[in-house]
């Protein structure tokens, strides 16, 4: 009986969470088209979430394109495939693992550093002294930083999918002796606008929801430290979960509009 | 400490109500604060006296009651007509809530912002911010960060920002707690040359007895969510009363 009532308490909690997390996101469309705007804050977001997020997504893409170009390269040459590795890799970095596994390193970076830094400013009373000096700290705080998530995390992914790409040309240059030229010509005839525009379109829903999860989490995060630390893993885990239904999505929808 | 009290307060609490579930914090709490007057809200921890403080600057709902500042009452205020009178009023927080990521200028700096114009402040920003820092005697901290500055200068900053707007109320939430005994009492002689030189009136909620003896014209004492006492410090010391007493011996 009591099991069957924590489980029920659970369900009801769980379905407050989303209830809240979309009035917060409703709050959010509300208030972003509306005046006053924190442009230079929304530009130092961007430089935080985007310019310090470079390296981090820069090394995981190119580990990424090394190893999978190194795994995969056994398997083709059964087949006598090798000359599919180009196009093989190419379309499967751009068209999901590459948004894929940036969003999720950058769940952990992104989400995680949003939802301890407000959650660290809500027990420190410093979100109710902007309160108090009459600033609204959902515009200042929120709205850059959910935007700014949104609209670096695309340009993140890009730059990943390049990078993965040039680890994968450097394996099979020196592995199998394939042209540098050739190799990304091959890369390029592979790759079409279908395979870019689904996989970029999906890229600024993720960032959005690392944004939301992340200040959602920080914005309403509970008293004391401990309270800090729960914000933080909670908008980690919550953004990746919420990462791979939005993945799903996009997928189902992309099977629809799209040719692929 | 000599003072003249207008008629009209200019903070006016009416029956204030709040629980957060089944605890009823505030009771029925009533307050007025008069022009130029320090007025000491003074309670046990978990009184409730930070509760109030926070219903005032509409930090916190209240269940009922009213709240009038400056003629207006605050419960029935839309969110940006609030904004435009927390103007008037300058908080000092507990812990000071100096915004971590930006210098001590940029933290006097944040609520000019928006302000500055509505309020036809002429003055460039760095002379407020200076002339700010002057006043609580913290000029050389200018471009530090809140990291580098110890919990006296941190409180000292919060009360410079408090002051940029020249609100002419004050509220105080523990101004003195967790500072050792000479900086708390820089702090009070602090308050009383801000009070002296701008003519506010400050509401200041502490459990400090001597920040209480030096600076109050009244207190009042917070039991159980409601006013259990009013009076001068020296009328509260007389009193028989164990509770009154408990706190003042």
């Amino acid at each position: 009986m009591a099991y069957s009532q924590e489980v029920l308490a659970r369900f009801r909690n769980f379905f407050i969470e989303i209830g809240e997390l979309s009035f917060f996101a409703h709050r959010y469309f509300k208030e972003v088209f509306s005046p006053p705007f924190e442009f230079k804050e929304l530009l130092r977001q961007c430089y935080q979430i985007g310019n310090k997020s470079l390296l981090l997504v820069g090394v995981t893409g190119f580990i990424l394109g090394l190893v999978f170009t190194l795994q995969s390269r056994p398997t083709l040459m059964q087949f006598g495939a090798e000359s599919w590795m180009p196009s093989m890799v190419s379309i499967s970095i751009v068209r999901e693992i590459g948004p894929v596994i940036t969003a999720l390193i950058c769940a952990g970076r992104i989400g995680s550093g949003i939802g301890a830094e407000l959650g660290s400013m809500r027990v420190t009373e410093q979100i109710d002294a902007m309160e108090v000096s009459g600033t609204n700290p959902f515009k200042y705080l929120v709205i850059t930083r959910i935007t700014a998530a949104t609209l670096m995390l695309p340009i993140l992914v890009i730059f990943g999918d390049a990078i993965a790409l040039i680890g994968s040309a450097i394996v099979e240059n020196l592995k199998g002796a394939v042209s540098y030229q050739l190799y990304f010509g091959k890369v390029f005839n592979a790759l079409h606008f279908n395979d870019l525009i689904p996989a970029t379109i999906k890229t600024f829903f993720f960032g959005f929801a690392i944004g939301l999860v992340g200040c959602y989490k920080g914005y309403f995060c509970k008293k004391g430290t401990v309270g800090v630390g729960e914000a933080s893993n909670a908008a980690v885990v919550y953004s990746s979960m919420l990462l791979f239904i939005i993945d799903f999505i996009a997928v189902f929808v992309t099977d629809i509009f799209f040719e692929i | 400490m000599k003072h003249e009290i207008n008629t009209d307060p200019v903070l006016q609490i009416d029956s204030l109500v709040k629980s957060f579930g089944n605890n009823r914090v505030l009771n029925g709490f009533n307050l007025k604060l008069y022009e130029g007057e320090n007025l000491v809200v003074m309670g046990k921890s978990g009184s409730g006296k930070s509760v109030m403080i926070k219903c005032l600057v509409g930090l916190m709902h209240a269940d009922s009651g009213t709240i009038t500042i400056r003629g207006k009452d605050i419960t029935m205020m839309r969110p940006q007509e609030l904004d435009i009178l927390r103007t008037e009023i300058g908080f000092l927080f507990q812990g000071s809530a100096l915004y971590d990521s930006m210098t001590v200028r940029e933290n006097l700096e944040f609520p000019l912002r928006r302000h500055k114009e509505r309020l036809r402040i002429r003055e460039s920003n760095i002379n407020l911010v200076k002339e700010a820092l002057e006043n609580v005697g913290l000029s050389e901290a200018i471009d530090l960060m809140p990291a580098e500055l110890s919990g006296g200068m941190k409180r000292r900053v919060a009360l410079a920002r408090a002051l940029i707007l020249k609100p002419k109320i004050i509220l105080y939430d523990e101004p003195t707690t967790g500072l050792d005994p000479i900086t708390a009492k820089e702090i009070i002689e602090l308050m009383r040359t801000i009070q002296k030189k701008y003519s506010t009136s400050s509401l200041i909620i502490t459990h400090d007895v001597d920040c209480a003896r030096v600076i109050s014209n009244k207190i009042i004492l917070l039991i159980n969510g409601v006013n259990y006492i009013e009076g001068t410090y020296k009328q509260l010391v007389q009193s028989t009363d164990p509770l009154v007493k408990a706190f003042f011996k």
